[in-house]
């Protein structure tokens, strides 16, 4: 059958691209799929802390695309989960080190051995996203309910829409804080959705454990337990491998008055 | 949690969440069209006196505004037509005649030239 490419970005830095992409890429792997995830931000490599496998990596992406080594050496497995692989990015390399080229080289070379290939894209709209987006079968924008982020996923998108080949896109909102949203001080979901116009992938409410995970190295969604953030990573990816699946609910309890402004369409508190 | 009764009872103005979504509607409107304000007003300036050639308007109402709908973005004209016309108002012999998208090709005989 061949990989599926998804290309997680933002625009915008620090918004959770790779945080996303280490929970979907476990989610996934724990989904039974076979699963590479590639770091495009050369230079600034962070996919390999986030996910824990920072320790056992020995070549990198440039390595790969210069020849000194194979692809497969360069993979680091991730022994937690059945079938996933890390591509690290080059940590003392200049991003021209490579091409749009030789990523969709690269991706085809992974296609017919794995079921998703997920690449972190640098933030930025420049080189590394260029070369992120070149092997794209889709697209998974990042943001957050916020002013900037928001504006420069609106510019990702639109510089998505204008390549020749069309590249579906969705969105991912994350960090959304249901009590301020409740009470007027946050973009809801709904009005992201109103702005941008794009589908809706799935909401990531802001969670601690989300750095607490990253502290350890350890992925939310490498371990069962019901953290909310964690469910929420878990029921995208399964909305990648095509299943429906509804939005959590953002809100635990909901009292009267939160189910009246419900009512009035002032707050969304779904994920 | 009271501010949502505020709202809905009109003793609060604009919540934040509003004022954003409202900058955030203004702003990517002009990213999307590369269309400045300052671009949009001289826009609106030429249009008006384009029209003025044709038809009396109320240039105060005129309203030309970037609006999206989906991901399309469209330019909207609101030009209010003056209350009285003057019964024989007519295109200045001087003027070229202003091509228009959705008008068919002009004849010869249209003009303004031609008696």
């Amino acid at each position: 059958m061949g990989a599926r490419v998804i290309t997680v970005t933002s625009g915008k830095g620090g918004v959770g691209k790779t945080t996303a992409t280490a929970n979907l890429a476990v989610a996934l792997a724990l989904l039974d799929k076979k699963v590479v995830c590639i770091d495009a931000d050369i230079g600034l490599r962070n996919l390999d802390v986030v996910m824990g496998l920072e320790n056992r990596i020995v070549y990198d992406l440039v390595d790969v695309v210069e020849g000194r080594c194979k692809l497969r050496q360069a993979m680091v497995k991730d022994k937690r989960v059945p079938d996933l692989y890390l591509l690290p990015a080059a940590q003392t390399r200049d991003k021209t080190a490579v091409s749009p080229q030789d990523m969709v080289a690269l991706t085809n070379q992974l296609r017919p051995d794995y079921d998703y290939i997920l690449i972190d894209s640098p933030a930025g709209i420049e080189w590394g996203f260029r070369n992120a987006l070149a092997p794209a079968d889709e697209v998974v924008v990042v943001t957050n309910p916020e002013v900037s982020a928001v504006r420069d996923a609106d510019r990702i998108v639109g510089l998505i829409e204008a390549e020749e080949r069309k590249i579906p896109v969705s969105l991912v909102i994350n960090r959304v804080k249901a009590a301020m949203v409740q009470r007027g001080d946050m973009l809801s979901v709904s009005d992201v959705m109103d702005i941008l116009s794009i589908r809706l992938l799935g909401v990531i409410p802001e969670d601690e454990n989300i750095l607490v995970s990253s502290n350890k190295g350890s992925p939310l969604t490498l371990n069962n337990q019901t953290v909310m953030a964690g469910e929420a990573f878990r029921n995208i990816a399964r909305r990648l491998t095509g299943e429906k699946v509804p939005l959590l609910k953002l809100e635990q309890k909901g009292g009267l008055l939160k189910r009246l402004s419900r009512l009035f369409g002032s707050s969304d508190s779904t994920a | 949690m009271t501010s949502i009764l505020d709202r809905i009872l009109g003793r609060k103005g604009l919540s934040s969440a509003d004022v954003a979504r409202e900058r955030l509607k203004f702003v990517l409107v002009t990213d999307r069209s590369d269309l400045s304000p300052d671009k949009l007003e001289a826009l609106q300036n030429e249009i008006i006196d384009v029209i003025r050639r044709y038809v009396h308007i109320d240039e105060g109402q005129v309203k030309i505004k970037l609006e999206q709908r989906e991901r399309e973005n469209y330019l909207v004209a609101d030009i209010p037509l003056a209350r009285n016309q003057p019964s024989s108002y007519q295109t200045p012999v001087s003027e070229p005649p202003i091509e228009t998208g959705d008008t068919k090709p002009r004849k010869p005989s249209d003009t303004p030239d031609t008696p």
